[in-house]
């Protein structure tokens, strides 16, 4: 079987195109279509990686050759950090879809909900795959455009409210992006990422590259929720519907900011130092400063959506004392660590800021309330939500069987072992603080003495609600044995391969 | 180098309006003049001095063309902006029915 890296944009935008249209006539359609869709893009996923693909994929679109080694087609590539960035995409989206089955019945316009989770789906799969910076930026605005709306959903003032919030500093970080994608096409006279790689490690390097990164790293990082750009996430995630809030927080932060960041700054310039500095100094703001916003939260999804910040900054922090390391000419088997542990963290909070968020739906969809205040004593009334959500509360404050013990403990070794000991001091604390507030979120919700004192909305939770978290929790100890060295090999060092072989990249692709 | 410059003083002036405006059809508007410094800029970077349109006609000596490469991605933008354009427009009409007001100091529900 051949790889088609289309395909993950195709289908998707298909299905977006159909549901509206057909669903509009038949019963139940777009529920069918989107869990079909997600389901079979995560198995295509798996299967690829099963068989082992080591080479990048590249599909010229429309089939255009190179000339004199220019490329002029617009090209997508899968390689290893694609790969491990669309199995967390399609691993996501297919959970939080089928969640959606149940969570989703009580709002009206479902076609319009399933249209736009696919279109979501689309823009994010196509910003992994792409080659081509422009490309970038159109599919970006796909995604998040799509995503400006779900948070929209719910059509109350708060909603609209984030959105607008939402859309206002996301239109900002687009434009950001673009005017820096306009010097850089001035600058390189090529929009090819492998081109634009080797035209900046062939020529000089102009000073007017300073402002383009620094334009490119204030846009993604807008995306990326960075300590100073932050402001617009706990509005938008907490008040998205739940099974969005998990894909918004859960990937859509992390494909279209973090992926975007580390294939520029890793494969296509030229890695400085004050850039390494910069990237480690905001991942470490954004962990300690989410963090401690995180503790006085008196609404269980904005409490989860401080806790993103927090926990993107630790995958920042990974990713930029491997930057850090490489820059100081240091040893590449801590910088490799430390990326990987990075990127085994991203992963690992995709899942469980997803199952955390999912948790949150539940509670939301049975009693219809988020206030920590009037919640209290369910564990008795929902086993399933307390259990999954208390797995997720320990594996995301680092509690050993579970995955996210594992990454912070490669980061915190890295740091370590590359003698960032205030770095590594401030991991530490920083888990202790997590461990901390998902103390309280266990406790307030699930097992305090207070019972909640309204009336449940309903008699139980929809069986598909229930399977996506009890998969998601699964998964979650699961991920642990991805430090084993055999199912490494396959999913996690590929990826890191792709970022320490940093000019690799661009001779991989314009040799082919 | 000067008409540069001044492409980036357009996206700053945008980006006042957008930061300091209270009503929320004026940062709309402020959003469109950012929106549209950028088209200008990606439309001056593609222009050749004394270039013509990238289109083959026959009886032009040796002619210069301007890059048609911006302008495909001016196209691109403008369609991208008119969407987000739309869709804050769509927003903020929204919020006019809930809270009856576009002043953007009385539309604070969420905190903290």
């Amino acid at each position: 079987m051949e790889l088609i890296p289309a395909l993950y944009v195709v289908l998707p935008l298909t299905g977006a195109f159909l549901i509206p249209v057909v669903g509009y006539f038949v019963k139940d359609f777009q529920k069918i279509l989107s869990v079909i869709i997600t389901l079979f893009l995560l198995i295509y996923t798996i299967w690829f990686f099963a068989a082992g693909y080591d080479s990048p994929v590249i599909t010229k679109v429309g089939g255009w050759e190179a000339v004199d080694g220019i490329p002029i087609a617009i090209y997508l590539v899968y390689d290893g950090l694609s790969a491990f960035l669309l199995l967390t995409v399609s691993l996501i989206a297919f959970l939080s879809t089928f969640y959606a089955i149940g969570y989703i019945k009580r709002f009206t316009a479902e076609n319009n909900f399933y249209a736009l989770l696919c279109l979501m789906i689309a823009g994010m799969n196509g910003v992994v795959l792409s080659g081509d910076i422009f490309n970038i930026y159109v599919f970006l605005e796909i995604a998040v455009m799509a995503s400006y709306a779900l948070v929209a959903f719910g059509t109350e003032k708060r909603e609209l409210e984030a959105s607008f919030k939402y859309q206002v500093l996301g239109g900002i970080a687009s434009l950001l992006i673009l005017f820096a994608i306009g010097l850089l096409y001035w600058q390189t006279q090529t929009l090819n990422l492998a081109d634009i790689s080797l035209v900046l490690r062939s020529g000089s390097h102009p000073t007017a590259l300073m402002f383009t990164q620094a334009l490119l790293i204030a846009g993604f990082g807008l995306k990326a929720a960075m300590i100073p750009f932050h402001a617009w996430l706990p509005d938008a995630h907490s008040s998205a519907p739940s099974p969005i809030s998990a894909m918004l927080s859960g990937v859509l932060i992390k494909a279209i900011g973090i992926y975007a960041l580390l294939r520029l700054f890793f494969n296509i310039f030229l890695m400085t130092y004050e850039v390494s500095l910069l990237i480690t100094v905001l991942g470490a703001l954004s962990m300690v400063a989410g963090g401690l916003l995180a503790i006085g939260q008196g609404d269980i999804k904005r409490l989860l959506a401080y806790s993103s910040i927090s926990q993107i900054g630790y995958v920042i922090t990974g990713i930029g004392i491997g930057m850090l390391i490489v820059v100081n000419g240091g040893n590449k088997t801590i910088a490799a660590l430390s990326v990987a542990g990075g990127l085994f963290h991203l992963i690992n909070h995709a899942v469980l800021k997803g199952l955390l968020f999912l948790n949150a739906g539940a509670v939301e969809y049975m009693t219809g309330v988020r206030e920590f205040k009037l919640l209290g004593g369910l564990s008795k009334k929902m086993p399933v939500t307390a259990t999954t959500s208390l797995g997720a509360s320990l594996g995301i404050s680092g509690i050993p069987p579970f995955n996210g013990f594992f990454s912070k403990l490669l980061i915190i070794i890295a740091a370590v072992r590359a003698e960032f000991y205030t770095l590594a001091a401030l991991a530490v604390i920083m888990n202790f603080v997590t461990l901390g507030y998902f103390l309280r979120f266990q406790k307030e919700i699930f097992y305090s003495k207070e019972e909640f004192i309204g009336k449940l909305l309903y008699n139980k939770l929809p069986g598909t609600m229930k399977f996506s978290m009890i998969t998601m929790v699964i998964l979650c100890v699961l991920l642990s044995l991805l430090v084993i060295p055999c199912l490494r090999d396959i999913i996690l060092n590929p990826a890191v391969e792709v970022l320490m072989n940093t000019g690799e990249y661009a001779l991989n692709i314009t040799g082919s | 180098m000067t008409v540069y410059i001044m492409c980036f003083i357009l996206f700053l002036v945008g980006l006042y309006g957008v930061l300091t405006r209270h009503n929320l059809i004026k940062i709309v508007i402020g959003f469109s003049v950012m929106e549209f410094s950028c088209f200008l800029f990606l439309a001056l970077i593609g222009y050749i001095e004394n270039g013509v349109a990238p289109i083959i006609k026959e009886g032009l000596e040796n002619p210069v063309y301007v890059d048609p490469l911006p302008q495909a991605m001016v196209l691109t933008a403008i369609v991208i902006g008119l969407a987000t354009t739309a869709m804050l427009l769509a927003i903020a009409i929204r919020i006019y029915k809930k809270y009856g007001t576009f002043d953007i100091r009385k539309v604070n529900e969420l905190r903290g």
